[in-house]
């Protein structure tokens, strides 16, 4: 039977906010082909029908943070020929990897007042911590159309055409006035990869880093440059800790200016 | 004397987020909780310390279906304790950037998640296949209001240029004029779909809420106003926390909210519509009253309705907002807090999100409170399911299932998600 030999898809969540997974849902004009052409065997943000596995394709949003989770992800991994982790939290822990720099009792007992009900560990990490990952695919949120070059290669096997340039070259193809050098707004476009767009000098604003570090950063020529701009120490700490925060090269950049 | 216990396990096959657990007695529920095993985040804990002007950004990342809405309430507090007000076209940008998440997160909703459980299918997808041009017309719905995020926010999902004061660059009088004859179809596409909805069969089903929502000045509440409630409360939105208080309950990672000495109450499009009729569009009021809504609505499976009805607002607000709109001589206002407090709420697609920050001297944030609409609904989510599984508890088990995961589904919680697998083991004890 030509249904029964689609492809399986499978989306599942960890810690995170769902706006990963929402992205393929904002696909509106592509959502009806996509679904025409694979099964979606198990994503329940969008389909109470579930097939069991294995799945030709899993896509994995949100990081590590319950001794639960820990156990599901080897599971899931079992269940998939190819495992993708979408965004932030899948592939750098997130905004929630801001734990890892400090102590976990301490925020459970600010955010609740019964800390003992909350099981949670001390750090938030990425899937790829835990078992063998396919492809990581980058942003907060991911980009929309890289979700669905990324499943269509897999699906003909071939290698995902994603870039692994920073932002600036991005600023470049679309023109766009360099926001440090002509307006002296701190931007993390030269350290930070390609994805968005270059949406925020777009919007006259500086990059902010959703996508996380490109392949071999300068953070200590940019953090320098950023001291020419006047920002303190304090600031740079902060500016390398959102949503990448435990990505390593962000990590050691931001605790280089921790004193 | 018999005893029985309910157990449903939600999104059982992925080992999820929630569940249901329910203990019965001589066909009476004595013991319900809906568990949510969201792991914890911490955003509260790790906003401490953080620079004021970081703190839209930060907040947006709660939730990836109503970022704006987190936004909204962050920018409106730090603003509070700025002691700045935004007016004007950037206030008007904010209405319409609003109306847009409104329209994604309303059409997502009653498309994708709702309407396929009233029809009994599993999923948009399968419905297409028997009614694809409702399909079409709810994805174009839908990719309206991310258009309007996308032009005024840069993109869908946690937007990029909302800053505290107003924008970092105001779009031009003609990209906004773009987005008219989609916000034209869109009204009246809202409109059929108003008529759609209102088709469904219903479980007969009425309680008696307290409803709590913003009352706006003059306008349907999206970003400001008092908070009032069907029970007579009026209160600035900075007495908050002197009326409602939150719960730690072991079986929940979400604090339960309650209103001091009342207890549950309820929060969204139902309370909304409830107690701001008359502020809705005349276009929106009498698609109301075209689909029987216009002596108000209890039935929380109705709610579809009223998100429907919303829907027209948002895109008759939209286009009004659209069309008289002149770009401001500065994208933004200065606003910078310092050693104050600032409250701020708003109306999230799911209800009333409340944000208060308390800054020091440099405006770092020393502390904050964060209370999300479903937080505040989980209660009435509750006391709705037990009233529902004891007036049918001859129901079939499939049936009785299929109803408890649409009764959560109403209030289209955060964990919707985490809401469309239930399994369902009844066990005599």
């Amino acid at each position: 039977m030509a249904a029964a030999q689609k492809p399986k898809l499978a989306v599942w969540k960890f810690a995170s906010c769902d706006g990963c997974q929402l992205s393929l849902l904002d696909c509106e004009d592509e959502l009806l082909a996509v679904a025409g052409a694979i099964e979606i065997a198990n994503f329940p943000e969008a389909s109470r029908a579930v097939s069991k596995g294995p799945y030709d394709v899993s896509l994995v949003e949100g990081s590590i943070t319950t001794p639960h989770d820990e156990e599901r992800i080897h599971a899931i991994r079992r269940n998939s020929k190819v495992l993708v982790t979408i965004g932030a939290c899948a592939t750098a822990g997130g905004i929630q990897a801001l734990r890892n720099f400090k102590d976990v009792a301490e925020f459970t007992s600010i955010v609740y007042a019964k800390p003992e009900y909350i099981e949670t560990l001390n750090k938030s990490t990425p899937i790829k911590d835990h078992v063998f990952v396919d492809f990581e695919l980058r942003g907060c949120p991911v980009n929309k159309y890289q979700v669905v070059e990324v499943l269509s290669a897999f699906l003909h096997g071939r290698k995902p055409n994603i870039p692994n340039y920073g932002v600036c070259m991005e600023c470049k193809r679309k023109g766009i006035a360099c926001v440090m050098v002509a307006s002296g707004v701190p931007c993390m476009g030269p350290v930070t990869l390609a994805g968005c767009g270059a949406l925020c000098p777009s919007y006259a604003r500086g990059c902010f880093g959703c996508f996380g570090p490109k392949d071999t950063p300068n953070t200590a020529a940019l953090s320098t440059a950023w001291g020419g701009l006047g920002v303190s120490e304090a600031e740079l700490v902060r500016a390398y800790r959102t949503f990448n925060a435990y990505a390593e090269p962000f990590r050691k950049e931001s605790e280089a200016h921790e004193h | 004397m018999s005893t029985k216990n309910l157990k449903v396990d939600i999104l059982a096959r992925v080992e999820g987020e929630g569940a249901l657990y329910v203990k019965m007695k001589d066909q009476k529920v004595t013991e319900l909780q809906l568990r949510i095993f969201e792991p914890p985040r911490f955003f509260e804990a790790f906003l401490r310390g953080r620079k004021f002007n970081e703190v839209p950004d930060i907040t947006a990342r709660i939730c990836g279906i109503c970022p704006v809405a987190y936004q909204m309430s962050s920018c409106q507090a730090i603003e509070d304790a700025a002691g700045v007000l935004v007016e004007g076209p950037l206030r008007d940008l904010r209405r319409l950037l609003y109306c847009g998440e409104w329209i994604e997160s309303h059409a997502l909703h009653i498309y994708l998640l709702h309407a396929p459980d009233f029809l009994g299918y599993d999923d948009l997808v399968h419905m297409a296949q028997y009614y694809p041009d409702v399909a079409r017309r709810g994805l174009r719905l839908k990719k309206i209001g991310n258009d309007i995020m996308k032009l005024v926010g840069g993109r869908e999902i946690h937007p990029i240029n909302v800053k505290v004061g107003g924008f970092y660059k105001a779009p031009s009088k003609e990209e906004l004029a773009g987005l008219e004859e989609d916000l034209k179809w869109g009204l009246l596409a809202a409109i059929e779909t108003v008529r759609w909805v209102s088709s469904f069969s219903f479980p007969a089903f009425e309680r008696e809420y307290e409803f709590v929502a913003l009352r706006g000045a003059g306008e349907y509440p999206l970003d400001r106003g008092r908070l009032v409630s069907s029970s007579g409360l009026d209160i600035a939105v900075k007495d908050y926390e002197q009326y409602f208080v939150e719960e730690h309950v072991e079986h929940s990672n979400a604090l339960h909210s309650i209103m001091r000495d009342r207890g549950a109450y309820f929060v969204g499009p139902m309370a909304r519509f409830a107690l701001n009729f008359d502020l809705l569009s005349p276009l929106a009021q009498e698609a109301a009253r075209s689909a029987g809504l216009a002596g108000g609505c209890k039935n929380p499976y109705r709610s579809i309705i009223v998100r429907a009805v919303e829907l027209v607002y948002a895109f008759d607000e939209a286009l009004r907002l659209v069309k008289s709109y002149e770009l401001p001589a500065k994208p933004f206002v200065g606003a910078e807090p310092r050693s104050s407090t600032g409250y701020g709420c708003t109306e999230a697609p799911r209800g009333i999100l409340y944000h208060r920050y308390r800054f020091d001297d440099h405006g770092l944030v020393l502390d904050a409170k964060i209370v999300p609409p479903t937080s505040q609904n989980q209660k009435s989510i509750e006391e709705d399911l037990r009233q529902f599984i004891e007036a049918n508890v001859e129901m079939d088990k499939d049936k009785l299932q299929w109803h408890c995961e649409q009764a959560i589904r109403n209030y289209d919680p955060c964990i919707s998600c985490g809401t469309h697998y239930l399994k369902l083991d009844l066990e005599g004890a």
